[in-house]
């Protein structure tokens, strides 16, 4: 591990690389090899979840690397991008109606552009703010200002609902690539990985574990597998592997843990809110699943980081005092 | 690629991010066979929307119908309907012993085009559509050899409701369904309830 700690940050982007790469070529090697394989129907369900899943970790992986690669504005850019495609996903689902027009107008070309130029910028104070306190009230506002007072608070909520957590969660990711720390250059994107690679983890971890253990679930008629059992194995899960990466942050090992654990839990419950969600809404699968041609389901994918990102920010800012 | 080309390009582009212009092929594959499509009509970004989802080898041979007194009066709309879209121009009026309206759409069938019509003639924003005008039925008559394929677009009117200008970003969906071609002896009314109930039988979670 000291050995690990003193490698310059090229060479460690350049191990996490060789890593993240080397494993997922493995795992679908080993996965085509399993395709090629004669199989009921019951696993080939199986295998093809798991293919989309493999795919969707490859894309991630290409898209963070691309992320990193690029640099501040590129990462920037790139996380506005997925914020549209999520709150495009999200207000599809809600019924909105007409008086809400000049709102979503605001939302998508106001709000969220603003909000990535103040995280582009490192204009953190603000940026923590801007939507909770101001963009708060315009988007009531411009609704009242629509003349329908027909379920006004619930259409509202949900707008507010969708610009927390497609804007100001996911924006957080390249703000947190954007951090500085004082005795630490260059750390941030190793945060972020850190960060999404311990979501992922207890995300992945409470799926398998839930369906393993085959515990009684805490709330039905959301979610039928989430229990507490499976939940902590999940955040403890993600603390471990939090703790084989402590290198690359700016943590010592306890810290890094800690923080992984934080990541972990706000990550899962966040998912578990979001299976509420999508049951008040009455769909399974954010997505289509049938033709994907533009919709690809990228809500579920992102939601856990939605969550996840605002609570680690916010944990190292708090943590590490940071001013800037 | 000349300038039209790359105008219709960006638009499609523009029109897959805006509404991820999702094609549910669920009655005919998307094939290169002389065609009709008739739609429910809500907004002005149907067109766009059917465009879009087609093909790009289909999009060249499949025309709109466009109403000849609004999108001829500027040049640049008149050079977008013409040069970009291909657009069949007819005349809303119908004059005392003038020429029958339906004629610049026989011409471009008889070219081998392929056509989208919404038979509603405007559009409703009621939810459901508004019963058909009779020219399908004629232009069925006429070419029995044209598959007649109906098409349901969803959403497409919380994306820019009547009387605003900036479309919102809402993901929207057009379901095609099997051929609804004139049976032998079929009766004017008849044919166009059937041909607007197939329509509406393609809503996505059924026709409540």
């Amino acid at each position: 591990m000291k050995f690990l700690q003193s490698l310059t940050a090229t060479q460690q982007v350049g191990l996490l690389f060789l890593i993240l790469f080397g494993g997922l070529l493995l795992v679908s090697a080993v996965a085509v090899f399993l395709a090629m394989r004669e199989k009921s129907p019951q696993n080939d369900h199986g295998l093809t979840k798991f293919a989309a899943d493999l795919r969707a970790v490859w894309v991630g992986a290409v898209v963070y690397w691309l992320a990193w690669v690029s640099g501040a504005v590129g990462a920037t850019i790139l996380f506005a991008v997925f914020s549209f495609l999520a709150l495009r996903e999200f207000v599809t689902l809600m019924q909105t109606r007409r008086a809400d027009h000049r709102s979503l107008m605001l939302a998508f070309f106001v709000v969220l552009p603003v909000q990535y130029v103040l995280a582009g910028s490192r204009s953190f104070d603000l940026f923590t703010v801007f939507i909770p306190v101001y963009v708060f009230l315009a988007i009531p506002v411009l609704s009242a200002l629509g003349g329908d007072p027909l379920r006004f608070l619930e259409r509202n909520a949900k707008i507010q609902w969708g610009v927390m957590v497609c804007v100001f969660g996911l924006s957080h990711a390249p703000a947190l690539l954007l951090l500085e720390f004082p005795n630490h250059p260059d750390r941030g994107p190793f945060l972020v990985f850190f960060l999404v690679i311990a979501t992922l983890t207890a995300q992945k971890l409470e799926t398998f574990v839930s369906t393993r253990l085959r515990r009684r679930p805490v709330a039905r008629q959301i979610d039928r597998t989430f229990g507490w059992q499976s939940w902590a194995i999940a955040c403890l899960g993600a603390a471990i592997v939090g703790g084989l990466l402590f290198w690359i942050t700016p943590f010592k090992l306890p810290q890094a843990m800690v923080m992984a654990l934080i990541a972990g839990a706000a990550g899962t419950l966040g998912e578990f809110v979001m299976t509420a969600l999508k049951r008040d809404a009455g769909v399974n699968y954010w997505g289509n699943t049938q033709q994907v041609t533009g919709a690809v389901g990228l809500l579920d994918r992102v939601a856990p980081l939605c969550f996840a990102a605002p609570v680690f920010f916010h944990s190292v800012r708090w943590y590490f005092q940071l001013k800037n | 690629m000349n300038k039209a080309d790359a105008l219709g390009f960006v638009l499609a582009a523009v029109a897959r991010l805006i509404t991820g212009a999702q094609g549910h092929w669920k009655g005919v594959p998307p094939k290169a066979e002389q065609r009709i499509y008739f739609a429910n009509h809500q907004s002005h970004l149907d067109w766009v929307l059917i465009w879009a989802t087609l093909p790009a080898d289909l999009r060249a041979q499949t025309r709109p119908i466009a109403a000849a007194d609004y999108w001829t009066k500027t040049p640049l709309k008149h050079w977008l309907t013409r040069e970009v879209f291909r657009a069949v121009y007819v005349d809303r009026e119908r004059k005392e012993g003038g020429p029958d309206p339906l004629e610049p759409l026989v011409a471009a069938l008889e070219q081998g085009d392929s056509l989208v019509i919404f038979p509603e003639g405007t559009r409703s924003n009621k939810g459901m559509p508004q019963d058909f005008k009779s020219g399908i039925f004629r232009l069925a008559k006429q070419f029995p050899n044209v598959q007649l394929i109906p098409c349901w677009i969803d959403n497409v009117q919380r994306v820019m409701p009547k009387g605003e200008v900036v479309p919102v970003p809402i993901l929207c969906t057009v379901t095609f369904g099997a051929p609804c071609n004139l049976q032998p002896d079929e009766p004017k009314a008849e044919f166009l309830a059937r041909a607007r109930d197939a329509v509406i039988a393609l809503k996505p979670g059924g026709a409540a």
